[in-house]
């Protein structure tokens, strides 16, 4: 094995207040993009966590209505002209809406109903951990989820509140159903879903469309458009959840403010680690100009450097990624929930390494302008 | 006559520019042999070390042409320069330039991985360099724990250890006491002989003249003397010049 890696654990180590200034300007950065990063997929999971389980394949909206929370409500009739094209299996109305949940101590805290056509394969609750969505038949019977039991004032299942001024008493307990708008989720029956949130008969918040498995999915998509008029959209799944994300992450500048975050963590740790394998290099430059004395080519002391630069990395981002493991643990039943996946930590690791090895180059800089007659100088 | 393993025809040298512009080297002709100790000896500011970092290829002549080993030096890039190091040259510095990070070993074995030779098979000749400068029994101390003399011995080691045709050594026992300073130049003048290198030291140590066998004397950017050439082969006391 060539001595580069040697040499460049040998200088790292050399100061060990230099290392460890190091580790925590990677650490520290790596953590932050982490987060934000994490917190960017943990809402934007959040945000379509209804869409993503309604089993839809299409959804029939109010024209411009931008996310599942949307207020905006169409015409219930048009279920039955979209029943009617070729290729649709299913059409089921969804209402949904804000109300107010009254605890017994007499504070009101607004809640997000859900409407759930039990006799239909659509949205419905999930994750069901205690008593059963089938009681939500039941006039008075709602499913929460019990990471809202302290917004809910409710303990168990079997407790009641009022939604309304109606008295509601709990079915069906969910776990890890939560809301970006962090307004808890609470499913009824769709006729009990209309009376809390105000809405007509004749009014629906979308349609849940399921197509036949040998249905041609532009062709539908184009014949409900022509069926059914101007005041409404048709999207399909994947487009109703990006309209969603769009919405709730850059439309309120959320998202945004997550990857600035993230940006200047980026730019935090380049300067820091760039500072100080500079200042690193700058202590070792006689070694270097001996090195080139030595006859060595430019590239092996280049390796050198890129190698201190990894070795950075790859322990920066160790300490970093057990950090991250214990930051995931500790929020995933938060409001904030961060969410981390493989892929995500293998952007992250690879961000590192170029982060680090960006910083590099300016220690290479350095180096290259050295002349290996100055060891005969000294 | 012995191979020519570095000749300088014609060198000029200039330093510095406008006023401060300094004639360093005046048209020097030189030829290194293998199997040859040349000292090169010269007040302070005479071009000693000047024409060291030319002969050495770390810098390149105003004028006149170098050659070593058959490779021309002109028109070379910094790169080219310090493959012809690689592949010719070996160097010993006044102040060691050892790497305090790395064993006496691993010094030495920096050679060879700089020019691609890694593993056991290094690491064996390493051992073996160190064995001939006498400090087998040190190779896994750190330079700071090594006395100067053997500190300099770990540097010869370095320097011949991937078997260059000539080495180049910049006042090696100027830091030197009496002892040391003799150890060191009797390896040198080993290796010179022995090996069939050549080697050239920059000094103006007057106590090592005994070593040499040829003495170049420059003054002013000139060589004033060089005994060889002239056909005089000096053989002075071994112990005449040291106390």
């Amino acid at each position: 094995m060539s001595l580069v890696m040697t040499l460049a654990t040998r200088n790292l180590l050399h100061d060990r207040l230099r290392f460890v200034a190091t580790l925590i300007g990677i650490v520290f950065s790596v953590v932050l993009v982490m987060i934000q990063m994490g917190l960017y997929f943990g809402f934007g999971h959040m945000v379509t966590t209804m869409i993503d389980h309604a089993n839809a394949d299409l959804w029939v909206l109010p024209k411009g209505a931008k996310s599942f929370e949307d207020p905006s409500l169409l015409e219930v009739k048009l279920r039955d002209k979209v029943a009617s094209v070729n290729g649709v299996a299913s059409v089921v109305p969804l209402v949904i809406g804000f109300s107010d949940w009254r605890i017994e101590s007499g504070e009101v805290t607004p809640v997000f109903i859900v409407g759930v056509d039990l006799k239909a394969d659509a949205l419905r609750p999930w994750n069901v951990v205690e008593g059963d969505v089938r009681a939500l038949s039941q006039w008075g019977t709602v499913a929460v989820d019990r990471t809202y039991f302290g917004r809910l004032g409710i303990k168990k299942l079997g407790d009641t509140a009022e939604i309304r001024g109606h008295k509601v008493k709990v079915a069906a307990l969910t776990d890890g159903i939560r809301s970006f708008t962090t307004t808890p989720y609470v499913f009824v029956d769709q006729k009990e879903a209309r009376f809390y949130t105000g809405t007509f008969p004749s009014k629906a918040s979308d349609l849940i469309i399921r197509l036949k498995p040998d249905a041609d999915r532009a062709k539908v998509i184009q014949d409900i458009r022509d069926r059914i008029g101007g005041d409404t959209e048709v999207l399909t799944t994947n487009e109703f959840r990006n309209r969603s994300r769009s919405f709730w992450l850059f439309g309120t500048g959320a998202g945004a403010a997550l990857f600035a975050g993230a940006i200047l963590g980026v730019i935090v740790g380049t300067v820091i680690v760039a500072q100080t394998l500079y200042s690193s290099t700058k202590d070792h430059l006689s070694e270097f100009a001996t090195l080139r004395a030595m006859g060595s080519s430019n590239n092996y002391i280049y390796s050198v450097i890129i190698y201190q630069a990894l070795l950075n990395a790859v322990i920066g981002f160790i300490i970093a990624g057990a950090i991250g493991y214990v930051v995931v643990r500790a929020t995933e039943r938060s409001a904030l929930p961060i969410m981390i996946s493989p892929w995500l930590v293998a952007a992250l690791l690879l961000l590192t390494i170029v982060m680090c090895v960006v910083s590099g180059i300016v220690a290479i800089i350095r180096v290259v302008r050295i002349d290996p007659a100055s060891v005969f100088m000294r | 006559m012995n191979e020519i393993i570095i000749e300088a025809k014609a060198i000029k040298k200039t330093l510095g520019r406008g006023a401060g512009e300094v004639q360093a080297l005046r048209g020097i002709d030189l030829a290194l042999r293998k199997g040859e100790l040349t000292l090169l000896m010269g007040p302070s500011g005479s071009g000693k070390t000047t024409l060291l970092l030319i002969l050495g290829c770390m810098l390149t002549p105003s004028s006149g042409t170098v050659t070593v080993c058959g490779t021309t030096t002109s028109n070379a890039d910094k790169e080219a320069l310090a493959r012809i190091r690689r592949d010719h040259i070996g160097f010993v510095f006044q102040s060691y330039h050892l790497f305090p990070t790395m064993t006496a070993r691993q010094n030495v074995q920096l050679a060879l991985d700089i020019r691609g030779q890694h593993g056991r098979d290094a690491a064996r000749k390493s051992h073996e360099a160190l064995g001939l400068v006498g400090l087998e029994k040190r190779a896994r101390s750190l330079p700071d724990s090594l006395s100067g003399g053997e500190q300099q011995r770990v540097a010869i080691a370095r320097a011949f250890v991937a078997n260059p045709s000539v080495i180049l050594a910049d006042e090696p026992t100027s830091a030197l006491d009496g002892e040391n300073g003799r150890a060191i130049m009797r390896i040198l003048a080993d290796i010179a002989h022995k090996r069939d290198r050549a080697v050239l030291v920059v000094t103006h140590d007057p106590r090592i003249v005994s070593f040499a066998d040829r003495i170049i004397r420059i003054e002013d950017g000139v060589l004033a003397d060089d005994k060889s050439e002239e056909g005089e082969r000096l053989r002075l006391p071994k112990t005449a010049s040291w106390p």
